[in-house]
C-alpha cells in the first residue's frame, strides 16, 4: 500500500514553492552582491587596482580601521558588563535596561549623527567651550568614532545576552562555593563558555562599524583624504560618476559582509 | 523576599553599564529633545506641517509600510521553503537571507541603483514595460524591501521550526485538506511572528538612509525621505528644524519599539 504523508504538499506545489524561493533569493539578494564585483571589474583589473592604490582610498581605509579599532573594543567591554549584569542578576529595572540597550536599533543613523552635532557642533551645548580650547570633535575623528559607537552600541550585548542566559549560572555559582573571586570566575568559567559567541559578536560589531554610513556621514564633514571613511569615499566616487572606482572600494566592504555571512 | 546575590560583580557591572549607557545613548538623545523643546509649539507646528516635511513623511511611511508588507509575504514563502523542505543548496539559501543585514548600506545603495537604473540589469526590462524604478518612489520601496526582508524571515523561522506536526496530523485525520490545514491551522500560529517581523522591518525602514539616498534621486517634494530631509536642514544650518524633525521621527520609532517589545515578549511566551 502506498503511504501518502499528510503533513507535506504534493511534489508539484513543493517544486513550485522551492523555485519561487530560489528566484526571490537569487534575484533580490544574491544579484546585488554579484553586481558589486561585476561593476568593480567592468573596466578591467587595472582600473580596479588603481582605484584602491590611491591616496584618498588609503586614507579612507585607514580612517575606517581606526574608527572600528576604537569603537569595537569600547562596545565589547560594555556588552560584557551589560550581559553579566542582566544574566547573573535579577533586579528592579532590568527589563527597562534591556529595552534601553535596544534603543539605538530604533534610532535612524542620521539621528545618531545629529545628536553629536547637538552636543559638540559649533551650535551645540559644548560647542563654544570646545572652540575656545581648540578641540575639534565634529568633522573630525572623535565625532566619527562617537557616531560609530552609538550605531554599533547594541550589537555585541544583543549577541551575548541570549547566549549567557541559555548557559545559566550553575557553573558560576559552583565556582563561588569553591571560593573563586569575581575576576577568576569570569576568566576561568564564563569566558571559555562564551568564547565563540564573543568572537561572533566582535565580528558582527566590527562589520557594522566599518560599514556605517548615515551616522558617520552627518558628523564627518566629507573632507577628502581626511575625514572620509571607506563608505563615504564610495559615496563621493559614485557621485563623481567614477562608478568603477566606487564599486572597487565597495568590494572591500562587501567582502566584510561575506566574512560575516560565512 | 530578596534572595542574596551569590555571584559577585553586581555593583561594578551595574555602575559601568549605566554610566556608559548614559554617556553614549541617554544624554545625547536628551540633547536632541532639549534642542527641539527650545522651540515653541507654533514653530513646531510650522516645521512639521510644512509641505516638504509632509511630502517626505508620506513617502517614508508609505514606502516603509509597502516594503514591510511585501517583505512579509515574500518572507513567509521563503521561510516555509527553508524550514519545511529538504533540497540541495538549502543551507546556502539560508545564509543568503542575512545578506542585507551584512552588506553596508552605502554599498547596497549604489548597487541597487545600478541594477534598477534604466540601463541596469533589471531596470532595462522594467523600463520596457514603462516602470521607472530608480529615481522614483518605486526605487525607495525596492531598497526598503531589500533592507526589511531578513527581519521577517529571522523572526518567523524559529516559530516555524518549533511547530510540531501533531496538530497538522490531527487536522488531516479530521478530514481537512492541505490548503485548509494551512489556512485554518498553521497560518494563524504564524500571525504573531509575522506582525513582529512586519514591525521590525517597518521600524528599520523608517530610519533607513544609506541604501535609499542613491536610488531615490532625492527630488524635494517627490523622492525625498525624512532622514535625508534632516541632513538637508543641517546643510542649511537649520539645526533647530533638523532637531524637530528628528524628534518627531524618534517619537514614532520609540512607540514602535515599545510595540515590538510587547509583541516579542508575547512571542517568547507563546514559544515556551
Amino acid at each position: 500500500m502506498k503511504h501518502q504523508p499528510v503533513t507535506t504538499e504534493s511534489p508539484l506545489v513543493k517544486g513550485l514553492l522551492i523555485t519561487c524561493a530560489i528566484i526571490i533569493l537569487t534575484l533580490f539578494l544574491l544579484m546585488p552582491l554579484f553586481a558589486v564585483f561585476v561593476e568593480a571589474f567592468r573596466r578591467g583589473a587595472e582600473v580596479f587596482i588603481a582605484s584602491l592604490y590611491e591616496e584618498a582610498a588609503f586614507s579612507a581605509i585607514k580612517l575606517t580601521l581606526i574608527a572600528a579599532a576604537v569603537s569595537v573594543p569600547l562596545n565589547t567591554l560594555f556588552g560584557l558588563s551589560a550581559a553579566w549584569l542582566v544574566t547573573k542578576f535579577r533586579f528592579k529595572g532590568r527589563t527597562a535596561l534591556l529595552s534601553m540597550i535596544d534603543l539605538p536599533f530604533a534610532v535612524s543613523p542620521v539621528i545618531a549623527g545629529l545628536v553629536w552635532m547637538l552636543l559638540f557642533g559649533a551650535q551645540g551645548w559644548f560647542g563654544p567651550w570646545l572652540a575656545e580650547r581648540d578641540i575639534q570633535i565634529i568633522f573630525d575623528l572623535p565625532g566619527i568614532i562617537l557616531a560609530t559607537v552609538f550605531v554599533t552600541f547594541p550589537f555585541f550585548a544583543r549577541e551575548l545576552i541570549p547566549l549567557m542566559e541559555a548557559q545559566g549560572n550553575d557553573q558560576e555559582e559552583a565556582a563561588v562555593t569553591l571560593g573563586a573571586n569575581g575576576w577568576r570566575i569570569f576568566w576561568r568559567v564564563t569566558l571559555p563558555n562564551i568564547k565563540w559567541g564573543l568572537l561572533y559578536g566582535v565580528l558582527l560589531c566590527n562589520a557594522r562599524a566599518m560599514g556605517e554610513f548615515g551616522a558617520v556621514s552627518v558628523v564627518s564633514g566629507h573632507i577628502r583624504g581626511k575625514t572620509n571613511t571607506l563608505p563615504l569615499h564610495v559615496e563621493v566616487l559614485y557621485n563623481e560618476y567614477q562608478f568603477s572606482a566606487a564599486f572597487a572600494c565597495a568590494t572591500l566592504l562587501a567582502l566584510l559582509a561575506l566574512v560575516r555571512a560565512s | 523576599m530578596s534572595r542574596k546575590r551569590v555571584i559577585p560583580g553586581f555593583g561594578l557591572t551595574l555602575g559601568y553599564t549605566v554610566i556608559y549607557l548614559s554617556l553614549i545613548i541617554i544624554i545625547p538623545l536628551c540633547a536632541l529633545f532639549l534642542k527641539a523643546a527650545g522651540l515653541g509649539p507654533a514653530e513646531w507646528w510650522e516645521i512639521l506641517t510644512s509641505a516638504r516635511v509632509l511630502a517626505a513623511a508620506k513617502l517614508t511611511f508609505g514606502a516603509s509600510a509597502a516594503a514591510a508588507t511585501v517583505s512579509m509575504v515574500l518572507g513567509l514563502l521563503v521561510t516555509w521553503v527553508l524550514v519545511r523542505y529538504e533540497f540541495p543548496g538549502r543551507r546556502i539559501l539560508d545564509a543568503m537571507v542575512d545578506l542585507p543585514f551584512a552588506l553596508p548600506t552605502a554599498v547596497a545603495g549604489i548597487t541597487l541603483t545600478q541594477m534598477y537604473a534604466p540601463e541596469g540589469w533589471i531596470g532595462q526590462y522594467l523600463d520596457k514595460i514603462g516602470i521607472k524604478a530608480a529615481y522614483s518612489p518605486i526605487g525607495v520601496f525596492i531598497a526598503l524591501t531589500f533592507i526589511g526582508f531578513p527581519f521577517v524571515v529571522r523572526t518567523l523561522q524559529p516559530v516555524m521550526e518549533d511547530l510540531g506536526k501533531e496538530i497538522e496530523e490531527a487536522a488531516a485525520t479530521l478530514g481537512a485538506g492541505r490548503w485548509t490545514v494551512f489556512r485554518r491551522v498553521i497560518f494563524p500560529m504564524f500571525v504573531p511572528a509575522l506582525i513582529t517581523g512586519f514591525a521590525l522591518a517597518f521600524a528599520r525602514a523608517i530610519g533607513e538612509y544609506g541604501s535609499v539616498i542613491f536610488i531615490s534621486g532625492n527630488l524635494p517634494y517627490k523622492t525625498e525621505i525624512l532622514p535625508l530631509l534632516i541632513v538637508v536642514q543641517l546643510e542649511q544650518y537649520k539645526i533647530e528644524s533638523a532637531a524637530v524633525i528628528a524628534t518627531g521621527m524618534l517619537s514614532i520609532s520609540l512607540i514602535l519599539l515599545i510595540i515590538i517589545n510587547f509583541l516579542q515578549r508575547r512571542l517568547d511566551w507563546q514559544h515556551r
